[in-house]
């Protein structure tokens, strides 16, 4: 987007250098105090600040409150309640997790967004809709989904408890038996990768779309095959946005707690992710604790923040059009 | 089958410029059969399977769970906060998104960026800060409840967790809109002697109505699931503050599968109706004003 268009500089109160975001009709400064297309300055102050009022209550404000919590105790404590042996574990898991599910559904972004942006078929938007199910669907129910098929009364139990004997042809018999899912990594990783879904297989859609096919045609006019004009051409064009779906679906994999909280089983040392922890400490009344284990993941989502911004200032051209600022 | 569009994305599968490139890129069958796969394995089969529980239980045995008074408390609950949640988003959403593209103040572009704060703030994270915040004690519950208004577990605290996480989804789907209104059509309201009051209400806001009514689909979608900032702040008194999804862990808990099961399939049936007439008023309204 162009930055300023003719002699309209924007805004009245224009303390900020100007700014990359249009407003096509933002009055002009120093215009006629009365200028027909805004509002008068009074009006404009009181939208401020009931705008800004808000945002303090309910963001900035939480946020504030768990870094100054966290230190209520101390710094000791602080450390004390990171340090703790089960703190150690549930970061180890929140970060296996999320090792785990952010490739899985990189993969699948990648493929579906070829699927939906390169060709045409019939269908495309129920199966657009069909990936954007998880969004709709509560984390507690997805994590319910998965006790019905592997819990102990599920259907799959047999399965994971004693195995089936197959006799297959070649092979001959064949034990198949699974790992033991629910209460376990598996059942984790699996409710993780259902609530983070369709995160970056939405991202890249609409960016895959904007770019076309034309550089892919041309490449492989040129005799590169579908994978040479796949890694030599379409990766590079998408790698910004992939990794904007990326940090937002790592994010989400990092605290996601409805979905984990019904399949984790609450088993510390093992099965508890960072939220669940935190979750454990409140409950317990180790407030400051709680707090102190919150303040990773609230390091890690300003982490995010600030990389997402970076990203739509930095690299906005390559990003999906509402990113662009 | 509604679709609830990720906020950060357009729709996609629309007009495409180039419909006419048929499978002219390789690579239609692989990627067709691995995406199918692996939603069918993630996400369709099992999702089917609670639909699978829900029939053996029989249209009775699912009444009977849902007229259960504490379910039939949990899911006006849940239905009503995650509205009014919506609601006051939608409000407060539009003004942010107002102010954030009309005006230049400082410290605009931090407000901007903090935005997206819950869709990175871990839930639960947000549910003990805003426990801590509105309880009696807190920095802002002292205040109100000293002037006799009680937020934490009531169901007034669980509409304040789900203001929390539904706010962005209305704030980033409203603020692309309003950038791309048209500074012509408002010169032209004014130069014809329309008041900014009357410009405003009748010539900005409706190009902006859709992308509200998207955004408050959206923002309801999350809250009526939402699950890890709500259970601290709402204090869990059965048939006062107790969610449905928070219901469905404690049927759980007693392993009783079909009453977990009974409220997840009313939850769903619920949003997914509920959705489908947002989506057919959005597309209604956006139709009346010739698109946005």
């Amino acid at each position: 987007m162009a930055p300023q268009t003719g002699g309209n500089v924007q805004g009245v109160i224009a303390l900020d250098p100007p700014q990359l975001t249009m407003a096509p009709s933002a009055p002009t400064v120093g215009a006629r105090p009365a200028s027909p297309t805004s509002e008068p300055r009074w009006v404009q102050w009181l939208l401020i600040a009931a705008a800004i009022g808000f945002l303090l209550a309910f963001l900035l404000l939480p946020l504030l409150l768990v870094f100054a919590e966290a230190l209520r105790g101390g710094i000791g404590a602080f450390l004390a309640a990171i340090r703790e042996p089960d703190a150690l574990a549930a970061i180890r898991l929140t970060l296996l997790v999320t090792a785990i599910t952010v490739p899985l559904n990189l993969v699948f972004g990648v493929a579906a967004a070829w699927l939906v942006a390169k060709h045409e078929f019939r269908g495309k938007r129920i199966l657009v809709s069909l990936i954007d199910l998880p969004f709709a669907v509560s984390p507690v129910v997805a994590g319910l989904v998965f006790i019905l098929i592997f819990g102990a009364h599920g259907w799959a139990w047999p399965l994971i408890d004693e195995g089936v004997q197959l006799s297959l042809p070649l092979l001959g018999q064949v034990h198949l038996q699974l790992p033991k899912i629910v209460f376990a990594l598996p059942g984790i990783v699996l409710a993780t990768v259902f609530v983070t879904f369709p995160f970056i297989a939405r991202e890249l859609m609409p960016l895959m779309e904007q770019q076309g096919s034309d550089e892919e045609l041309a490449a492989l006019s040129l005799g590169a095959s579908g994978w040479q004009a796949f890694w030599r051409v379409t990766l590079p064009n998408i790698r910004w946005g992939l990794l904007y779906g990326v940090l937002l679906c790592g994010a989400r994999a990092m605290g996601e707690f409805g979905a984990v909280s019904v399949v984790s089983g609450h088993i510390r040392g093992r099965t508890n992710t960072l939220p669940l922890h935190v979750e454990i400490l409140y409950n317990e009344y180790a407030y400051s604790a709680a707090f102190a284990v919150a303040t990773l993941l609230a390091l890690s989502a300003l982490v995010t923040l600030v990389l997402k911004t970076w990203l739509e200032w930095r690299h906005g051209e390559s990003l999906a059009a509402t990113h662009r600022h | 089958m509604s679709s609830v569009p990720n906020p950060l994305t357009p729709p996609v599968g629309g007009a495409r410029a180039s419909g006419r490139q048929r499978r002219v890129l390789p690579g239609f069958g692989l990627s067709l059969g691995y995406t199918l796969a692996w939603l069918g394995l993630i996400v369709l089969i099992p999702l089917a399977g609670v639909f699978v529980y829900a029939s053996g239980l029989g249209w009775n045995g699912l009444w009977r769970i849902w007229t259960e008074p504490r379910v039939l408390a949990a899911l006006k609950i849940s239905f009503g906060t995650a509205l009014a949640a919506a609601a006051f988003n939608a409000v407060m959403g539009t003004l942010v998104a107002w102010v954030l593209v009309r005006y230049r103040f400082p410290g605009r572009r931090l407000f901007d960026a903090m935005i997206d704060l819950p869709f990175a703030l871990p839930t639960a994270v947000a549910g003990i800060a805003l426990t801590a915040l509105y309880g009696g004690n807190g920095w802002i519950g002292r205040w109100l409840e000293a002037a006799g208004f009680k937020v934490a577990y009531t169901p007034v605290g669980i509409t304040v967790a789900l203001v929390f996480i539904g706010l962005p989804f209305v704030v980033r789907v409203v603020q692309p809109v309003l950038a791309e209104t048209e500074g012509e059509l408002e010169e032209a309201a004014a130069t014809l002697g329309a008041g900014r009051w009357n410009t405003v209400w009748k010539v900005v806001l409706p190009t902006v109505w859709p992308a509200v009514l998207a955004g408050f689909a959206l923002a309801f979608a999350r809250g009526v699931g939402e699950y890890g900032s709500v259970i601290f702040i709402a204090g869990n008194i059965p048939m006062v503050s107790e969610i449905a999804p928070l219901l469905i862990t404690i049927k759980l808990e007693e392993f009783d599968y079909a009453g977990a099961t009974a409220i997840a399939v009313a939850m769903l049936l619920l949003s997914f109706a509920l959705l489908l007439v947002i989506n057919t008023l959005q597309a209604r309204l956006a139709r009346r004003r010739g698109g946005t």
